[in-house]
């Protein structure tokens, strides 16, 4: 079975072919906080660097990763923290 | 609009210039994401209203698909959706946020 920051980072490449993608599981800084599970896999921090962003405002950028991540969301996925840039901008390095 | 939870919250958001919904309330916020938020408003001397889903589970369904966003909290300025934690964090560290407030008309202390 793979893991949910694999597939998180599966989805995120096929959707925005992305020059940089760095998903980290942070389920264990929210154990037993409402919306953790036992099992983790809950809470991610998502960094996606990708060219497919520019032009593009923070709500719709934040809103093309969740549709991308709809699954996750409706199998548990509880809380994402989003830096989303394109190339050259500034946090994108 | 016949949802009632809806209607609700438009009726909410439209009443409060600054409208925040989040788990827990802004003087015991139930989780870390809402706590930086509440904390950025009170920072900014923002006067604010809060609902607490925690407290209302058709509330907690009906503000994500309301909103199209399937996270908390959420922010609302003057009716319009401004987002979740981290846009409102990134938009206070660059000025947006005061920037936002003062084009809203709502009295804010800026980043600085």
């Amino acid at each position: 079975m793979t893991g949910r920051a694999e597939r998180i980072t599966a989805l995120l490449r096929e959707r925005f072919a992305p020059a940089r993608v760095e998903v980290v599981d942070e389920s264990a800084r929210h154990a037993g906080h409402a919306g953790a599970r036992p099992e983790g896999e809950t809470h991610f921090a998502v960094t996606v660097v990708a060219e497919a962003f520019r032009g593009r405002g923070r709500l719709a950028r934040s809103r093309a990763v969740h549709e991308a991540l709809g699954a996750e969301f409706a199998g548990g996925l509880h809380a994402l923290s989003l830096t989303l840039r394109a190339p050259g901008e500034p946090g994108a390095e | 609009m016949s949802n009632p939870v809806f209607e609700r919250i438009q009726s909410d958001i439209t009443e409060n210039p600054v409208m925040l919904y989040m788990k827990g309330n802004a003087m015991f916020p139930q989780c870390g994401f809402s706590a930086r938020v509440v904390q950025i408003l009170s920072h900014m001397n923002v006067p604010f209203k809060t609902a607490n889903v925690l407290e209302d589970p058709e509330l907690r369904d009906g503000i994500k698909e309301f909103s199209n966003w399937p996270t908390i909290p959420q922010l609302y300025v003057k009716g319009e959706f401004v987002g979740g934690c981290d846009i409102v964090t990134e938009m206070f560290q660059s000025g947006e946020l005061a920037g936002l407030f003062e084009k809203a008309g709502i009295p804010a202390k800026s980043a600085a």
